[in-house]
This record gives structure tokens, C-alpha cells and sequence, in this order.
């Protein structure tokens, strides 16, 4: 049972704020996720909530009580790194073993055998316990460092990036397992990435950190269908999302330099009170090609993905990236009609960026 | 003009064979991605078409000339890197004039080739910067200019967006296809990555353990792979794969799920030397449905956006794949209704995506032509 708060978090390195003023709470059983790009801040909040790195403003709290004064090891946070970091001489079994035998816990050699055969059970490592962890693959190391992290029931769990080293199909395998895991566990997790598909399909809730700063919390659907602003836009969703300059004119939003113009009347989402120029968004799943649809462009680009294949339409100088189902039977250079999902569309300020609605 | 053709082409270090013979042609134009996990032989290969790399058997020919034994620089081949290779001290102009000026082109004509290069890529702004100021994006276009502004007649790319955050990956992704359909100089591109294989290959060569193990277009190597590495190294996931035995034209699947086999399929599962078979289907190839053959447990489920991805344990132990455990599979569904951890669930499989596979010699089995 734990439950972390940041309260207004400053950490400056020399002449560089790394984090200003961060504040979120991460609830009990929750797989908190932190995710932005390289730099964001990311790793610094985390080790700030291990007590590894020492805030300069702002508190962190655990289940209401400040850790500030707490050094590391009296936090009870377990971590799991990008590098695994196990001992190579020693067996899967003993580095499972390894944090139960602190000489301050005094754990009974056979409270520690259960502890360790459960949990190599729920990890699918039973049968590698007497193999030497040199010996191991990539996937099956990074299981056993979160054995290792979960053997001993801390209080919380902090990963950063623990997925990164891995080719795809194992990230995808062990993005599942750990997905399953914490939630039949129920463990609170705060989950470090940069890549968006680790952020929708395991969290719980998000927290989008840009330039030290928090720009969005809320569940993956929350993230998806209302970024905060263009740049969560952009940062979720693969294809990305298709940022269009527009303004509002004679009652009509009209994209730059394209002739596409969607007349204000039929768009019952789009702001009352639109700016002269905005940003407009939408999804490239949200670009559906129809027969009877009012906008038309020339395909210059396929890129068939298998599961879907990805046209790059051209309308004046604009190109719009629309999702379809499957190996398009498409060619290039095609005219094509074309529709966008009007309740669908999102819409943000030309110099901030931020959502207008 | 190049048209590459490799002829029992191999490559040893020591006792340890890096490439196995391998035979194939690259046609005039043509964009071939070589695709494989790390270590496979996919860099090699390249190495030794470049010339950067001696074959130690085989032959190497350029548009019908044995080139086996040209110098790299004999081969009028440019090659990107994955690394950003531009001298820090010169402005962008002066890093893409550069393989120009060494090669003693005049001042006029070399301006003129700059000016094209930077207007396709887009980056006419950014010629007077250092590499220094330039995003990870920018410096990739400025490296990618370099090599275009010598007009090669052929381009081989070793993971050339590898280094880039995925951010900018998929735009330039886009921008190295677009310029291919500009020039259509042949392209041989490495990557480990099947997404980029997938959107830009007119061609894939997947390569594993040394050897090739399937040439295709990226709808045969998606819907038609020639064995289970290819199944399952293609998309995300991959195809899923389930074991099962084969009796009176129905697999019989962990947790006693029943998949029927349609006609054109059954000679072929008939024919097999045991009743083991290994059924494999897409993702999106399912339907959630009360009345369906397949049934299974929630075991996990994610939003990746605009879809929901089911992870389904068709036996229900607790465990899962591996050392006799649970067989997990992985359905595509619209992301409107949600599916709670352990919720019971039955689905259909779309029997034209059916694939059947030979489990003792990993191979895909075929279909009866249709009369």
C-alpha cells in the first residue's frame, strides 16, 4: 500500500532547471507512467522520489508523509534499470535472494526459498533458478532484474526505460507480462519511458513531461483524444497526427495553402471563438477515404504496414496522412476523395500550442 | 543505371559463417529493404555489394560487370551511415559541396548540384548553419543531401534513421521514400526494423542465421510468409502462432478450442507426417463473438489509439507461454468496449486469413490450387 505526491518539485543543475515546479500523485496499485523525450526531466524525477538526487524546492511524499529527510535505502523503493545489473557469478536463484539476505531483514533461508520459487514463478524464469545469469539472454536478465525488484514487496516500484534494451519482440512480450503482472499484484509503479506505445497500452495514467515541466496527466484515452496541446499531440499516436495551419474565415475553417475548407456550420465541435489563425489536428485514422467526400488529393506516398497501410495525400501544398485498413490497393499519383471525422477534430493555438478547447 | 546481382555470395569470419551463399538481384530502380534481427547477416551483405567488405566466395555484378574484385570507391556507390558524419567546423553548404570539391567538379556546376539537393530535402534555409545547431532531423537531411548531391547510381543505407529519436523517424522515413520515387536510384536499405522495411521496400529480403529466408513485396512477406520466423518477425506482433493437432479437418488448440480448416487447406494438413500442425493467424483476422470457435481468458489489454489489443490465454492455468504453460494470442477490436482482466471470451478467425504451418520443418504449408 503506497501512494506518492510531488509537490511543486524545482531541481536546477548549474544554469539548467531540470524540473520546475512538478507536481502529480501517483495512487495506490496505480502503473504511473512519466513520459517525454530525451532530456524532458524523466530520470530526475524518478531518482528525486528514490532520494538518490536531492530536490531544491518541493516535497515528496509517501502516503501523506514526507521522505525528504529519508535517505535511500529507508524509502523502500525498488528499481529496475535500463541495465540489468545482476551479478554474473551468481545464479538466477541467488541474485533473486540477494535483497531478502540483507543483514537487517533476518529472513528465514526458508521464507527467502518460497519468496524467491513464487516469484520466479509469476516471471516464467522457474526453470533458469540454477543457470548463472551470464549465461542468460537479454529478455530473460531484464526478467530477472524485475524478479528482483519484486521479490521483497517494497513499497514502490520505479522503472526507467527497463524495456529499451530489448529488440521489439521481446519489448512487446515483456510490455504485456509486466502490463498482467502489476495489475493482478496490484503494486504502485512509476513507469520512466519515451516511447509513446509503452505509455498508452500499460499505464494507468500518464504524465507528459517536456522541457522539466508537466504538460498533461490522465489516462491514455484522455492523452490520445484530448492532448493538452500540439505537442502531446504529436508525441502519442503512430502514424502521427496531422498538424495543419488553419484560420477562420466567411464562417468557414480553412487550411493553409490547400483547398480544403470545412464550412463552420456543419462543425458543431469547432470552438465558438476560434482565433484568426490556429492549429488544426487530426488523426491520421480520422482521414477516411470516401467516394462521396468533399476534399480530393493525389497520393504520392504509400506505406503499407501490413495490419494498415498509410496514404500521404496531397492537397495543394498540404500533405495528409489517412490511415487505411489492410495492403491498399492504391497507386501513386491516384485523385482520390476524401473525408475527415468532424466530431474528431482538434484544434490549438498557433503560438502556444495549447488545446482551445 | 544499377542493376546489382549477387551469385553465391558468402562471407566467413574464421569458421563462422556471417552470410551463407545467397543469390539475388536488385533491378534498375528498384528500393530492396534487407531486414533481420542484429547479427544476421544483413550488414555484411551490404558491406560486400559497397565493396567495403571482400566476398569470400561468390560474385558480385554491377549492371552485368564483375565487380567483385573493384575497390569501394571504384563502384560509384554512396553510402549513409546511421551516424551523422558531418565535419563540425563547415556550414551545411560546405559539408554537401564537399564529396564534389574532392572530386575537382568546377565552382559553378557544384553550386548548381547543391542548390537542387537542398531544395528537394528542404533545407534551402539551413545553409549557411554549422551541423552543430542543426536538430537530429536536420543534420540526418544534411547527411542524406551529401550523398544525393553525388548523383550515385545506387544508395546503400545501413540504418540510417537508427540514431534518430522516434519523432523524427517517421518523417524521414517518408522523406528518403519520397525522394527514391524522385530519382529512382536503386536502393538497398539495412534495417532491423520491420515497420520501415514494411512502408518502404518495393522489396523485402528478410534474413536470419546467416541466409535469407524470404523475398517478397511487403503484402507476401505479411500475408504469405514462407516460414515461422517470417510469421512471427513480421508486424507487431507478429502473427500468432498455436500449436495443435490436425484430425478430421479440425485443429485441435490448447484449452480445447476447435478451429475448422477449410477445404482448400486440408489436403496439405492431411499430407503432414504427424497430426501436429501449427495454426497461424493475424491479429485483425478475429472476431470477438458469443458464438465463437476460439475462447480463451482476458490475460491482458491495451489502447494503442484507435484500437484496443486483446491479449488472450486460451488455457486458463495461470501461467503462461513456455515451459507448459499458457498459449497467450494477441486479437485486434475496436476500442470501444472494454474487456477486464480474466473476462471469458470467444472469437472467430477469418478462414481466408488462416495460414497452417509444419511444426518439425518451420515451413509454411500450401493451399490446393483452386481448380
Amino acid at each position: 500500500m503506497s501512494q506518492i505526491t510531488l509537490k511543486n518539485i524545482t531541481k536546477r543543475f548549474g544554469v539548467v532547471t531540470a524540473l520546475n515546479d512538478v507536481s502529480f500523485e501517483i495512487r495506490d496499485a496505480e502503473l504511473f507512467v512519466l513520459l517525454g523525450p530525451t532530456g524532458a526531466g524523466k530520470t530526475t524525477t524518478l531518482r528525486i522520489i528514490a532520494g538518490l538526487t536531492k530536490q531544491d524546492a518541493g516535497s515528496v511524499c509517501f502516503d501523506g508523509q514526507s521522505v525528504d529527510a529519508l535517505p535511500p535505502a529507508d524509502r523502500d523503493v525498488a528499481f529496475v534499470f535500463q541495465q540489468y545489473s545482476l551479478y554474473p557469478n551468481m545464479t538466477v536463484y541467488e541474485n533473486l535472494a540477494f535483497p531478502l539476505r540483507a543483514p537487517l531483514r533476518r529472513m528465514k533461508e526458508e521464507e527467502i526459498k518460497k519468496r524467491v520459487t513464487e516469484t520466479a514463478e509469476v516471471l516464467r524464469i522457474g526453470h533458469l533458478l540454477q543457470r548463472k545469469t551470464a549465461r542468460l539472454s537479454g529478455g530473460e536478465m531484464q526478467r530477472v532484474a524485475i524478479g528482483r525488484a519484486i521479490v521483497r514487496s517494497p513499497r514502490v516500484y520505479l522503472m526507467d526505460e527497463p524495456l529499451s534494451n530489448l529488440d521489439a519482440k521481446l519489448r512487446e512480450a515483456l510490455r504485456v507480462e509486466l502490463s498482467h503482472l502489476q495489475r493482478t499484484q496490484g503494486s504502485t509503479t512509476l513507469f520512466v519511458t519515451h516511447d509513446q506505445i509503452e505509455a498508452l497500452t500499460m499505464a494507468d495514467r500518464i504524465a507528459v513531461l517536456n522541457h522539466g515541466r508537466i504538460v498533461q496527466v490522465g489516462t491514455p484515452e484522455d492523452i490520445y483524444d484530448r492532448p493538452a496541446t500540439a505537442f502531446v499531440a504529436q508525441l502519442v499516436g503512430s502514424p502521427k497526427i496531422n498538424l495543419l495551419p488553419a484560420r477562420a474565415e466567411g464562417g468557414a475553417l480553412i487550411v493553409a495553402n490547400s483547398a480544403i475548407r470545412l464550412p463552420v456550420g456543419e462543425t458543431r465541435h469547432a470552438p465558438h471563438h476560434l482565433p484568426p489563425e490556429f492549429i488544426l489536428g487530426v488523426r491520421p485514422e480520422d482521414v477516411r477515404l470516401d467516394p462521396t467526400g468533399m476534399f480530393v488529393g493525389e497520393i504520392v506516398l504509400i506505406e503499407p504496414l501490413g495490419v494498415e497501410t498509410l496514404l500521404h495525400i496531397k492537397n495543394g501544398e498540404q500533405v495528409i496522412v489517412s490511415t487505411v485498413s489492410g495492403i491498399a490497393p492504391a497507386r501513386i499519383g491516384e485523385t482520390v476523395r476524401f473525408q475527415v471525422v468532424r466530431e474528431r477534430l482538434h484544434f490549438f493555438d498557433r503560438v502556444s500550442g495549447a488545446r482551445l478547447m | 543505371m544499377a542493376e546489382i546481382e549477387l551469385r553465391q555470395v558468402a562471407k566467413k569470419f574464421g569458421n563462422l559463417w556471417a552470410v551463407k551463399p545467397m543469390d539475388l538481384t536488385i533491378h534498375d530502380g528498384e528500393f530492396v529493404a534487407l531486414l533481420g534481427p542484429s547479427g544476421c547477416g544483413k550488414t555484411t551483405t551490404l558491406r560486400m555489394i559497397s565493396g567495403l567488405e571482400a566476398v569470400t566466395a561468390g560474385r558480385v555484378y554491377i549492371n552485368g560487370e564483375d565487380v567483385t574484385w573493384l575497390s569501394a570507391s571504384q563502384r560509384n556507390i554512396a553510402f549513409v551511415f546511421q551516424f551523422f558524419a558531418l565535419y563540425p567546423q563547415m556550414t551545411v553548404r560546405q559539408n554537401i559541396a564537399f564529396p564534389l570539391e574532392s572530386q575537382g567538379m568546377k565552382r559553378a556546376l557544384i553550386n548548381q548540384r547543391v542548390d537542387e539537393v537542398v531544395k528537394i530535402l528542404r533545407i534551402e534555409h539551413l545553409l549557411q548553419r554549422k551541423p552543430g545547431a542543426l536538430s537530429g532531423g536536420d543534420k540526418q537531411r544534411v547527411a542524406l543531401a551529401r550523398a544525393l548531391v553525388r548523383k550515385p547510381a545506387c544508395f546503400l543505407m545501413d540504418e540510417p534513421l537508427g540514431a534518430l529519436d522516434a519523432e523524427f523517424r517517421e518523417a524521414m522515413r517518408a522523406e528518403i521514400k519520397r525522394l527514391h520515387l524522385a530519382q529512382h536510384a536503386t536502393t538497398v536499405y539495412v534495417t532491423h526494423d520491420q515497420v520501415e522495411a514494411m512502408a518502404m521496400g518495393d522489396r523485402i529480403v528478410v534474413m536470419s542465421a546467416a541466409e535469407i529466408q524470404q523475398i517478397g513485396t511487403p503484402a507476401e512477406v505479411y500475408h504469405t510468409p514462407t516460414n515461422l520466423f517470417v510469421a512471427n518477425f513480421i508486424g507487431s506482433p507478429g502473427m500468432n502462432l498455436v500449436p495443435g493437432k490436425y484430425a478430421d479437418g479440425r485443429v485441435h488448440l490448447p484449452g480445447g478450442s476447435v478451429c475448422t480448416v477449410p477445404p482448400a487447406w486440408q489436403p496439405a494438413l492431411a499430407a503432414l507426417p504427424s497430426d501436429d500442425v501449427i495454426l497461424g493467424f493475424r491479429p485483425e483476422a478475429t472476431q470477438v463473438s458469443d458464438t465463437g470457435a476460439l475462447r480463451g481468458t482476458v490475460y491482458a489489454s491495451d489502447l494503442h489509439g484507435s484500437y484496443t489489443m486483446l491479449h488472450i490465454s486460451l488455457e486458463r492455468t495461470g501461467r503462461i507461454n513456455g515451459n507448459g504453460g499458457d498459449k497467450i494470442v494477441h486479437i485486434r477490436t475496436r476500442r470501444d468496449v472494454a474487456y477486464p482482466l480474466g473476462t471469458e471470451i470467444r472469437f472467430d478467425l477469418d478462414p481466408e486469413m488462416m495460414r497452417f504451418f509444419d511444426p518439425k520443418s518451420e515451413k509454411a504449408l500450401s493451399k490446393e490450387a483452386r481448380g
